[in-house]
């Protein structure tokens, strides 16, 4: 009787996918009874043939889905290096190729947004720029060096990139550190790596556990309130 | 009464109301629980928070990895849609060049408004805050005391539901026993802070936020609410019970699908469409308030966004909690034979003396935080602690020179990492080159929440630089006159920022902090965020005890159409180091309980 008739599209829900970590949400629903309060209508104008400004926040979207990408097999096959030198393997946890890191940085610079646009251009001649030195070496290009020549030349870039974060070519090699750096940090295997256990649904929340007060100098004492 | 399109708009209603947010909230829930049939109109679509928030989605999954987009000004899993500081469509003119003369408008079109995207921080203004003129010169007093908003601001926090502590502090009021829910455990961080800064003489305290850390108790509280109103108290348990507590992860801005932290769809909206008495028409952008020959207001004209048709809904009392600056522009809207400079305007006070909390930050490097042992610090993720304002005594003996004090919030800890989590460590180390590689994976576990940020957010006093106008030319897409801001921080303001980025400094130097700047001490229009950026700002039709300085009596009705109630932050005459958010609850509850009263006497 309180739904909205007319003005839900029923394809919005169901093209949702269930996720994994949405598992205690769902299981909670039920606390909250009303389903007066359907999802949405109006189709939304967007200012950049983005998202638009009334996305379906709760579907899981990869690259190339809301826009085309750019990278040819060897631009990506380049990022992956990247990917591989700047986020590696260790003991710990993976690399950033191996979590599609090079995937989210095509959808970046292919974005309609101004902000990635900027990144773009940069990061593209970038890219041309790393066959260019290659070339120095006498190489055919940045791909065909062993993968100690592309770590030593991705050092020389990180050097100047230490004197400045404005100069070309080190301002490339910033840039993709940044993003591979970030793009990988916001996976769930990223956020493992970095030491955050949070996003998980709790009974209680107990507060700092000893060893962490121990670190700060704390005792029990300083816990009360 | 359910979810409605404009041709099942009901002939004539007891109330209209304009918004949907805490002020629209809170007056339909308390409107409804009387019995009184009510309209709520909102500018957005409905809203399901259950359905469509993203509570634990990693950024990985969302477009950009999340980023903040001109689609998604607040980033894409905010709980924000149709919503930001610029709307394609929907204009707003700024009326200064001036970089730090600009105002930032934050529109939130959706059901439930910018309570779906709030960090929940509900703090009570204090007793002096209603009287900065006669204490300190700053503005004028409020028309009512905080005694005669106390029993509303227990009532509010009872129904939402907040966590927090009784401090007994000056000017920053504890509620009544038995009213607040227990406050989370402190974090690691927060305890180093609170021990590192008590030789200093500021009180590091819980914070106050409208999040169920624990279920309400919903066989005791609504009796006390709605005391012989058996539907009410019945509508209230139910709702109480569905909501589950917090699960102590993901952040509240991206809006709670288990009821835990407060919105206005799942606390207020939900029980009052459940009375029965409530409709609640989406989709309806306000155009004006309309009126009889008598100066009375009959109802609203609206325009429905699905087709663009105009619309007329009757009511008799138009309640406008549409935000602040929206009211105000629908009050300057509503013009007419009777009232040709807009309704309530008589005095020409309508947009007049916009405030807005006074900001800035600081934030350091806090070697002492590196290398924490890995442990899960969500919490309630968010503010846990703040530092109110602790010089009320020497501000009064004259010895700081601004007159209101500000609030201090602490931000760190092990939070969920975002796209700039790779970054930032390069400053502090020797090496030749920047951070990556495996040596990059060590610093940066090493570094992580190793950061510590304080905002500061203060008291800013009306002055005539701060205003709202309609724009001689410009429309939105409807047709619709847009407002145009004038600002201006006066010296107060600027001292009191100096102030706060002095404090923060030294806070964080007790900390051990490391500095990536100085604090703009001397220069303190550098570090001021632009009016409007905190989403606090309130005035515009404030309420006072003279028709003659005042758009608003004290229960929010215009002195000139006392049918017509302004129950947003429009009507207050300050802000406060206080969110306006919980005081704009309380307000509303008052005016609401005045206009049962007013159509009980039939004086409506």
């Amino acid at each position: 009787m309180l739904e909205m008739e007319n003005k839900d599209t029923p394809t919005r829900i169901d093209r949702r996918k269930s996720l994994k970590w949405m598992a205690s949400a769902a299981a909670a629903a039920p606390f909250l009874g009303h389903d007066v309060f359907s999802a949405g209508d109006a189709a939304s104008p967007s200012i950049s043939r983005g998202y638009g400004l009334d996305p379906d926040m709760v579907k899981v979207y990869n690259p190339g889905e809301l826009w085309p990408l750019t990278f040819s097999d060897e631009q990506r096959q380049k990022v992956t290096v990247l990917c591989d030198i700047i986020m590696p393997a260790d003991e710990t946890s993976p690399s950033a190729s191996s979590l599609g890191v090079q995937d989210f940085i095509d959808e970046w610079i292919s974005s309609p947004y101004p902000d990635q646009a900027k990144d773009r251009k940069l990061i593209l001649k970038g890219l041309d720029w790393l066959d260019e030195e290659a070339a120095v070496l006498g190489a055919p290009n940045f791909l065909s060096l062993e993968f100690e020549q592309q770590t030593a030349m991705c050092h020389e870039l990180a050097k100047s990139a230490k004197k400045s974060s404005k100069e070309y070519p080190g301002s490339f090699f910033l840039k993709m550190r940044d993003l591979i750096s970030g793009g990988y940090y916001t996976t769930p295997e990223g956020m493992k790596d970095i030491g955050y256990v949070g996003n998980v649904a709790q009974i209680e929340w107990n507060g700092p556990p000893p060893e962490a007060l121990a670190h700060l100098g704390l005792s029990e004492e300083d816990q009360l309130q | 009464m359910p979810v409605i399109s404009p041709k099942e708009v009901q002939s004539s209603y007891d109330v209209v109301i304009v918004g949907s947010g805490a002020g629209g909230g809170q007056t339909a829930y308390t409107l409804t629980m009387e019995g009184l049939k009510v309209l709520v109109m909102e500018a957005g679509r409905m809203f399901d928070p259950i359905r469509e928030t993203a509570m634990f989605h990693p950024p990985s999954v969302a477009p950009l990895r999340g980023v903040k987009t001109p689609d998604k000004q607040y980033g894409f899993h905010d709980c924000s849609i149709e919503s930001g500081w610029d709307i394609p469509g929907e204009p707003y003119i700024n009326a200064s060049k001036e970089d730090k003369r600009q105002f930032a408008w934050w529109r939130q079109r959706m059901m439930g408004g910018r309570t779906n995207h709030w960090g929940r921080v509900s703090l009570r203004n204090g007793p002096y805050d209603f009287e900065m003129g006669s204490r300190m010169s700053a503005g004028p007093d409020w028309p009512i005391s905080y005694d005669d908003l106390a029993p509303y601001f227990d009532k509010a926090e009872m129904v939402a539901g907040i966590f927090g502590d009784s401090e007994g502090l000056e000017n920053s009021p504890d509620s009544s026993p038995g009213v607040l829910l227990p406050p989370p455990k402190m974090r690691a961080g927060e305890l180093y802070a609170k021990k590192k800064t008590a030789g200093m003489g500021i009180p590091f305290v819980p914070i106050h936020r409208a999040v169920l850390t624990k279920t309400q108790d919903a066989d005791r509280i609504p009796a006390k609410i709605h005391p012989g109103n058996k539907k009410a108290q019945k509508l209230l348990a139910d709702n109480m019970r569905r909501r589950a507590k917090c699960y102590f992860a993901t952040d509240c801005h991206r809006g709670c699908s288990i009821g835990a932290a407060y919105d206005s769809t799942t606390v207020h909206l939900t029980p009052a469409l459940n009375s029965g008495n409530l409709d609640i028409l989406p989709n309806a952008m306000a155009r004006e308030v309309t009126v009889d020959k008598n100066g009375k207001a009959t109802g609203v004209t609206y325009i429905d966004k699905v087709d663009g048709s105009e619309h007329h809904a009757k009511g008799r009392i138009v309640v406008l909690a549409a935000s602040s600056q929206e009211s105000v522009r629908l009050l300057l809207n509503s013009k007419s034979n009777l009232f040709p400079e807009g309704l309530g305007n008589s005095t020409g006070l309508v947009g007049k003396y916009i405030t807005d909390s006074v900001s800035s930050s600081f934030s350091a490097q806090i070697p002492a935080f590196e290398n924490m042992p890995i442990h899960n610090e969500d919490g309630v993720v968010g503010q846990q602690t703040y530092m109110p304002w602790w010089m009320c005594k020497e501000q009064l003996a004259g010895k700081l020179d601004f007159p209101g004090g500000y609030k201090l919030l602490m931000v760190s800890g092990r939070k969920m990492p975002n796209l700039n989590a790779g970054r930032g460590y390069d400053r502090y180390n020797d090496d030749e080159e920047i951070l990556y590689g495996r040596r990059l994976k060590e610093e940066a576990r090493r570094y992580y929440g190793s950061f510590q940020g304080i905002g500061a957010q203060g008291f800013m006093a009306p002055n005539d630089d701060c205003y709202s106008e309609l724009d001689p030319e410009v429309k939105d897409k409807w047709g619709i006159p847009v407002l145009r801001f004038h600002w201006k921080f006066s010296d107060d303001e600027l001292k009191q920022v100096a102030h706060q980025q002095e404090m923060m400094a030294a806070i964080l130097s007790e900390m051990g902090g490391r500095f990536s700047r100085s604090p703009e001490t001397k220069n303190p229009i550098k570090a001021v965020k632009h009016g409007g950026r905190i989403i606090h700002e309130v005035g515009g039709a404030i309420m006072g005890d003279d028709a003659k300085k005042s758009v608003t009596d004290q229960w929010c009705r215009l002195w000139d159409v006392p049918n017509v109630v302004v129950a947003d932050g429009a009507p207050f005459p300050n802000t406060a180091d206080k969110n306006p958010t919980l005081t704009i609850m309380a307000l509303a509850w008052r005016a609401a309980d005045r206009i049962v009263e007013d159509l009980k006497r039939g004086d409506a």
